[in-house]
């Protein structure tokens, strides 16, 4: 589904991501771990097609078309979801009316029927129970107002709502306490099935409890230095990053 | 000089006309209203850019345009117009209570009261120049009270030409629930100018909600110069919308001037879409205690559009409330101009004043001056007032292109968002429907919204 070779990424002039590789099955969760600064948002940014990033170097093969080519609101359309570390707060525009306008974007590229805010409504009252949200939610302007758990639960729900081929969870942990980390997990595991892939961004170890992913990858300072099954988590729980920057000294 | 003087000799003789056409019609008080305020515009200049308050409106180009009598009411076969060609123009709740007028003239075929008068005991809405006998007293005590012709030469050539026109009385106590319309249609072929002219008058615990409406059938050259004063007695409840949608290519300049009293609670929403050069002063005294004022706006300009929102908010005793906020959002090359004044006079303690004026340039070529104004001259008052221009933001248009979102699709959702706090505090449901239709196809932009 995703083939990265050797990606160089830079922003502002500072070279962020030195020659990433990275292969992605549908049906797989991968994590993508490291230290602050590892380069792992700007690998979300890159795939999203963050304007700021410019790629200078390697490729992005996403269902065999060249990824980097495209335009971010074409990317989604084919799939590629990002769920972001800050998610935007748009006053004025109610939850609803925009979910229902990226729904009917994509069901349009996609040759699908659009949906008219009742039959609208019907489907965002099945997705909200994913993230366990009210029902109220949808009415209020976008993350406006919204606690930092709800944001991340809104992010889920968009998930949900566009069922990417493809998604990308930054940090979608951090700044979560247990009970709402326990939803969100449980949400991105209830989207995850045979046909999709989801790459996991995050710091901490703590995620992994909730999220079992196939593979574990470490970033340091721009390429991936490390690959391994879940139990590669837990040695870096165990030992943490010095122990990864200190090898990586190493070769 | 002498080229101001030719201007109002050849442009504006309207007051002369219609003293002409007129006589032995209009009762004394008026015909002598008329005069007088003939007499203040024969020794009235208009404004030049040199006058403050005038810096950023250039009003020759108004002046410049050789205007048509327009007291004709039916110079083009306007009175064949019918209900169908006006009925975008007009709202669900007040087909039954709306007065309209064609290029200043009142039309009685397309005027509609069967809702007032099965409503509202005692409840007066009338065209100026027929008010029944026994209120006659009412427009002679206000008309002209507030809105002084001595102050400049727009409100001075508007009273001199004072014929047909919209009064509204609502009588002490009386709340009426049907929102009445004043609509105000241009539809000449060729230039011509019109002053129409608005009195509303609430009593004592009276409630209304006023729509004040200016439109065009045509996208021609015209001139509108309108005048509306408002009095809300005390304990007086009234919601006034105010919607200026010219043709692009009108002139249009107004003013607005409410006077409160005791306890009373009056609310404007002023929506300004259309016209090449608009101008519109609001003015609210706010003449004694525990009165509420909210004045809301929200102009859209594009192209080459000029509008100007001049408002005083006049805090004069005690215990009141102000807030304002207007919002404008201006694409191509337009210019915008805010100027709110609040005053908090020396009397008014425990005043509470907000004033907040937001701009958003969709453009590198737009332009906007905004200037919030607080004078306070009392103690123990709060009192906030600022104003913002900003741009769409980078970032909130990269999530929504990440949801798949076209970038214009993403740049009309996040305007209509700018918009929507001040759009969605319009309560009547079919003129907040048609502001965001408008607002959105003004726009170029075919978003759906619930």
């Amino acid at each position: 589904m995703l083939e990265i070779r050797n990606l160089h990424a830079v922003i502002d002039g500072k070279e962020i991501l030195r020659g990433l590789d990275l292969s992605v099955k549908a049906g797989e969760i991968h994590a993508i771990m490291g230290p602050n600064g590892s380069g792992k948002s700007t690998l979300a940014k890159v795939l999203a097609g963050h304007p700021s990033y410019e790629v200078t170097e390697g490729e992005v093969i996403y269902e065999g078309r060249n990824l980097l080519e495209i335009e971010p609101d074409e990317r989604a359309r084919l799939g590629v979801f990002m769920a972001f570390q800050y998610p935007i707060e748009i006053p004025g525009v109610s939850n609803a009316n925009f979910l229902r306008l990226a729904y009917n974007e994509k069901a349009k590229s996609e040759g699908r029927d659009e949906l008219d805010p009742l039959e609208f409504d019907d489907l965002i009252r099945e997705k909200l129970k994913v993230v366990e949200m009210d029902a109220s939610f949808i009415n209020r302007s976008v993350n406006e107002g919204f606690s930092g758990g709800e944001k991340k639960r809104n992010e889920i729900l968009q998930m949900a709502v566009l069922e990417p081929k493809l998604a990308v969870l930054d940090e979608t942990d951090s700044g979560l306490d247990i009970d709402a980390l326990r939803i969100v997990a449980g949400g991105v595991n209830k989207l995850s099935n045979q046909d999709n892939a989801i790459i996991l961004v995050t710091h901490y170890q703590r995620l992994l409890n909730y999220i079992e992913p196939h593979f574990v990858h470490v970033l340091y300072r721009g390429q991936i230095v490390k690959s391994g099954g879940k139990e590669l988590a837990v040695e870096l729980e165990k030992k943490g990053y010095d122990w990864i920057k200190g090898a990586s000294a190493r070769v | 000089m002498t080229q101001v003087i030719k201007e109002k000799d050849n442009i504006f003789s309207a007051y002369k006309f219609i003293s002409r056409t007129r006589e032995g019609r209009d009762p004394a008080w008026l015909v002598n209203l008329r005069e007088k305020a003939a007499v203040a515009f024969e020794s009235l200049d208009f404004p030049t850019t040199r006058v403050e308050e005038w810096k950023y409106t250039n009003v020759a180009p108004i002046l410049k345009v050789q205007y048509r009598e327009s007291f004709d009411p039916d110079p083009n076969g306007l009175n064949k117009l019918s209900a169908g060609n006006i009925e975008p123009f007009t709202f669900a709740e007040s087909r039954g209570s709306q007065l309209v007028f064609i290029n200043g003239s009142f039309s009685r075929g397309l005027s509609n009261l069967a809702n007032l008068a099965a409503a509202a005991n005692g409840c007066v809405v009338s065209n100026l120049g027929e008010i029944p006998n026994e209120y006659a007293i009412v427009a002679r005590d206000h008309l002209a009270a507030y809105a002084d012709y001595r102050d400049g030469a727009f409100t001075a050539l508007n009273t001199a030409s004072v014929s047909d026109g919209a009064f509204v009385y609502i009588p002490d106590g009386n709340v009426v629930e049907t929102p009445i319309h004043l609509l105000f249609i241009s539809a000449a072929e060729g230039p011509v100018a019109s002053h129409p002219r608005v009195l509303i008058v609430a009593g004592a615990g009276a409630g209304a909600t006023i729509i004040e409406s200016y439109v065009s059938l045509s996208e021609e050259v015209y001139f509108t110069n309108a005048v509306t004063e408002v009095v809300a007695k005390e304990g007086a409840v009234i919601k006034h919308y105010r919607l200026q949608q010219e043709s692009e290519r009108a002139f249009h300049v107004a003013t607005t001037h409410t006077h409160q009293e005791r306890g009373s609670d009056y609310a404007s929403y002023a929506i300004s879409l259309g016209a090449r050069v608009a101008r519109h002063d609001l003015n609210v005294a706010l003449t004694d205690e525990n009165i509420e004022t909210t004045l809301d706006g929200l102009y859209v300009v594009t192209g080459e559009q000029h509008t100007d929102s001049h408002t005083t908010i006049d805090h004069q005793k005690p215990h009141s409330v102000s807030n304002q906020l207007y919002k404008g959002i201006l694409d191509g090359r337009s210019h915008a101009v805010f100027n709110g004044k609040v005053f908090v006079r020396e009397r008014a303690l425990l005043t509470d004043a907000r004033q907040l004026n937001k701009n958003l340039l969709l453009s590198a070529d737009a332009h906007v001056d905004t200037k919030p104004q607080l004078e306070i001259f009392a103690d123990d008052v709060k009192c906030a007032h600022g104003a913002t221009v900003g741009q769409l933001e980078d970032e909130e248009l990269f999530y929504l292109s990440t949801r798949g979102i076209a970038p214009e699709r993403a740049r009309a959702l996040l305007t209509y968002g700018f918009a929507e706090d001040v759009i969605s505090r319009i309560k009547l449901k079919s003129a907040r429907e048609q502001l965001n239709r408008m607002v959105l196809d003004k726009l170029h932009q075919s978003l759906e919204v619930e």
